[in-house]
């Protein structure tokens, strides 16, 4: 069954305080928790600050190691959830359902190649 | 005999090939291997319908030789490296395909499936045009890119990535759920639309093509309207079209000039596009779920109701604008709107009914305020609007007319002339 990666994008700044944010985690939270029960739900994860990211590249024979981010801007991928469905319908339902309850755009990529 | 044949082969492409590959797409569950079996079909057809006559179902037989087209291909393709998948497929598709009906409405038409996918949301507005034109039209990626002032290869490009896309996030093939059907049908039907105003307005190009475009949106807007009945903006779309169509005859003036709605020789309407327009409106506003689209076609059959430019009842259109601004607020409503207020109660009314109205960008502002402003005699002012109006105007026959206007409103006879 196609897997679709759904991207939470996050403006870069400060993070919202408590009272703001707590609610927000509850019901992305409480998505999460249906998407397991609807049984498309393969993994997810939140993501650190891109200030956190270092990036690793090919040079020549050697591989350099320099500070992050990878693209500087002004989103920045915070979090992903993976899910199995059936078609783009099916994600972009979970995407709606997902950019609601985090208040957030949320990027919809359908996977390749899943080695799973 | 032989010229009849291929007669009959041009006939049916432009009548069923949207029908073949939404045929084909449900069989094959590909829309490129889909497009290229039609083809492929339909160059046999060429070669065999002269020779062995027109088949008794002739869109049944593309189907079926398409069909096998890409059976044959599959086999001969995957001998060497067989996969499970493409034995999947191949199964599938060797099983019998349905009898296409040559007009049955109890059949569900994979048209309809087809129009959704190449209107789905997920694709940008210039794809979902494009694919439409290209799938369920047959219009040949030049014939699109030539409409819409592209090079072939921007438009060939942009047919790629867009079945890409229908491929790889997968797009799903099929008729929206209940729930999801009034919002998808929006898009189906904007895209149409978007259509019909590019033959009709022509914002650029060259004519001949835009009549094309305009046909083959109210082609689409019948097919629709046969697939949906249940819809009335699908209806008030069609009749929108239709009304807006009738005028084309009386649109542009002998020496290709733009002749604006109350100088047009009405007696070069086409009455039965009127009539079958107004029909239809009268048929989805029974149903009292007005729409845009409706309101938009009420309108227009209030202007068709008039013999003269006169005798049009301004009130009955001010009152429908009104319902057009609360159902869809957009300033080019608001512009449409201060023109029939302009028409009941004055062009001083008309004027401060512009006031706030923001439309950057576009001819319809201007054009109107310098219609009301030669109007209240304010000839300085209604020239430099023509002027600007002119130089927003992406249509040559529209700037010709502004720019005349413009020059009637400066010399001292004042509306003397053309």
């Amino acid at each position: 069954m196609p897997q679709y990666l759904l991207n939470l994008i996050q403006p870069v700044g400060e993070v919202p305080p408590p009272e703001q944010l707590d609610p927000i985690v509850r019901d992305v939270t409480a998505v999460s928790e249906e998407m397991r029960a609807a049984g498309v739900w393969v993994f997810a994860a939140g993501l650190h600050q891109p200030e956190a990211s270092t990036v690793v590249r090919p040079r020549g024979d050697d591989v350099l190691v320099t500070d992050g981010p990878y693209a500087e801007g002004k989103e920045f991928v915070g979090g992903f959830t993976l899910i199995r469905v059936d078609d783009l319908d099916a994600a972009l339902d979970w995407g709606r359902r997902l950019a609601r309850a985090s208040t957030l755009p949320v990027e919809v990529r359908p996977v390749a190649d899943a080695a799973l | 005999m032989a010229a009849g044949a291929t007669a009959d082969v041009e006939r049916v492409f432009r009548e069923q090939y949207g029908r073949a590959v939404a045929v084909l797409v449900r069989v094959l569950g590909d829309v490129d291997t889909a497009e290229e079996a039609v083809q492929e079909a339909f160059l046999t057809a060429v070669r065999r319908w002269p020779v062995d006559g027109v088949p008794p179902s002739p869109v049944g037989w593309i189907v079926t030789t398409a069909r096998n087209r890409a059976v044959d291909r599959w086999r001969r393709e995957s001998t060497r490296d067989a996969r499970h998948a493409e034995a999947a497929r191949l199964h599938a598709a060797l099983q019998p395909v349905d009898p296409v009906p040559e007009d049955d409405p109890a059949v569900p038409d994979d048209r309809l499936r087809l129009i959704f996918t190449c209107c789905h949301p997920a694709l940008a507005l210039p794809a979902q045009v494009a694919l439409t034109l290209r799938l369920l039209g047959g219009l040949t990626t030049a014939e699109i890119a030539h409409a819409f002032l592209v090079p072939e290869a921007t438009m060939a490009q942009r047919l790629v990535r867009a079945k890409a896309k229908i491929r790889d996030a997968r797009i799903p093939y099929r008729v929206p759920a209940e729930a999801d059907l009034p919002e998808r049908l929006r898009a189906v039907l904007a895209v149409v639309y978007l259509v019909f105003t590019e033959g009709h307005t022509a914002s650029s190009g060259d004519r001949p093509v835009r009549d094309d475009l305009a046909h083959e949106a109210i082609r689409l807007g019948r097919l629709l309207a046969g697939l949906v009945p249940a819809e009335p903006e699908v209806t008030g779309l069609l009749a929108l079209m239709l009304l807006t169509e009738a005028r084309r005859p009386a649109r542009v003036g002998p020496d290709g000039d733009l002749v604006p709605l109350a100088e047009q020789d009405r007696s070069r309407w086409d009455r039965a596009l009127v009539a079958e327009g107004q029909e239809l409106v009268r048929r989805c506003l029974r149903r009292g779920r007005p729409g845009p689209y409706q309101v938009q076609a009420a309108i227009s059959a209030v202007h068709a109701d008039a013999a003269t430019a006169a005798g049009t009842d301004w009130q009955q259109i001010l009152v429908l604008y009104d319902q057009l601004l609360a159902l869809a607020p957009s300033p080019v409503v608001a512009v449409n709107r201060a023109v029939a207020v302009a028409e009941v109660l004055g062009p001083a009314a008309g004027l401060a009914a512009l006031d706030g109205v923001d439309l950057p960008r576009h001819s319809l502002l201007p054009a109107v305020r310098a219609d009301l402003l030669r109007r209240l005699g304010r000839a300085t002012e209604a020239a430099a609007a023509y002027e600007a109006a002119a130089a927003l105007s992406g249509n040559a026959t529209e700037r010709a007319f502004l720019l005349r206007r413009q020059a009637e409103a400066l010399s001292p006879s004042g509306a003397a002339g053309a």
